[in-house]
């Protein structure tokens, strides 16, 4: 019963966390910069996600930006791929095709 | 053809748009939540908290990190204050979207910040940048519902039957390269590149703060150096769409 109130109230509180500005304060009531910066905030989660995702090794391994990282060259690749096509397939194809092949190499 | 089946085709048309947008993210969400529900029985959660778990958080990092508390015996007030630092940056998603939504009636909105998520901002945000059109919050919903539909049946797999996908096969490098073609068509202008430039490498230095406290960091230190970047070059430099 315990654990039930506890996920309970971090679903309530992560649902409350979605819907602040969405849904329970407008977005004209936020100050102008922070409505400015918002624009920021695609380019800047997707690199942040995107980078540590391919630097450290497997994932989540150690730090390694050396030829020993198959992500980092597959990353590459795919960033490459994705330049040029504009297609998210394209881009995931050449990506895990890329990592397998040198998981294999390697 | 009537003005209804019109609206209803291009409504359709819009959610399966939204659910072949999230299909490549779900190469890695599947394996992420079988891992998750293996992970959390294996950790001795009843089988049902760990199942509601996916529909009443529905976030993954934060689960994982719920999960761990739990079996370390963490007092409760600290697991729900750390799975709610771990889920801050969705305010972020939400200030982000919200101009679009603002139109909708009410129980869209709230079905949809239920929905929200990284994988479902990032595909949402990049078909509102190509322009805004009546049915766009159907796109928002198709995107959203495969990703919460996925993450049930996956957690389901992992608590019932165990991972089924070996690491070996690297599925969750998915996620990043997805993400890749999304940050390759948003990067218009020096301040956006400013702010992807910034945000890589604080989460990069930042990847072993506890709770995600690195990511949101990231983010923050992302925007930031958007605005700076955007102050000092001027406004000849606009890149976005606003908002």
């Amino acid at each position: 019963m315990r654990l039930w109130i506890i996920i309970a109230l971090a679903g309530i509180g992560t649902y409350g966390i979605r819907l602040s500005v969405l849904a329970l304060v407008h977005h004209s009531r936020l100050p102008v910069a922070a409505r400015s910066a918002l624009r920021f905030v695609m380019p800047a989660v997707l690199a942040a996600i995107i980078l540590p995702a391919v630097v450290y090794a497997g994932g989540s391994g150690d730090f390694d930006i050396g030829p020993g990282n198959e992500r980092v060259l597959a990353a590459l690749a795919s960033g490459a791929v994705a330049w040029a096509s504009k297609s998210v397939w394209a881009t995931i194809g050449v990506g895990m095709a890329a990592l397998w092949v040198l998981q294999w190499l390697g | 053809m009537s003005t209804l089946d019109a609206s209803a085709q291009s409504a359709r048309s819009e959610f399966f748009a939204g659910v072949r947008a999230q299909a490549p993210l779900l190469l890695g969400v599947a394996p992420f939540g079988m891992a998750y529900g293996a992970y959390a029985v294996k950790a001795g959660l009843p089988t049902g908290l760990a199942q509601a778990m996916s529909a009443i958080v529905f976030g993954g990092a934060s689960q994982f990190v719920a999960v761990r508390l739990i079996a370390n015996e963490v007092p409760g007030a600290v697991i729900v204050l750390t799975v709610l630092l771990v889920n801050a940056r969705h305010m972020l998603y939400s200030a982000s979207l919200a101009p679009y939504t603002d139109h909708l009636a009410r129980r869209w909105r709230w079905l949809l910040a239920y929905l929200l998520t990284d994988e479902a901002y990032a595909t949402a945000i990049a078909r509102y940048r190509r322009g805004t059109a009546a049915h766009a919050h159907w796109f928002f919903f198709g995107t959203s519902i495969a990703l919460w539909t996925t993450w049930q049946v996956a957690t389901a797999v992992g608590v019932f039957v165990g991972a089924a996908v070996p690491d070996s096969w690297s599925l969750d490098f998915a996620l990043p390269l997805t993400f890749i073609a999304l940050l390759v068509g948003a990067l218009k202008g020096r301040p956006a590149l400013a702010a992807a430039a910034v945000a890589g490498v604080i989460a990069t230095v930042g990847f072993r703060w506890p709770y995600g406290t690195g990511l949101l960091t990231a983010i923050l230190a992302g925007m930031a150096a958007g605005i700076i970047a955007h102050a000092a070059l001027g406004a000849d430099d606009e890149e976005m769409l606003a908002p």
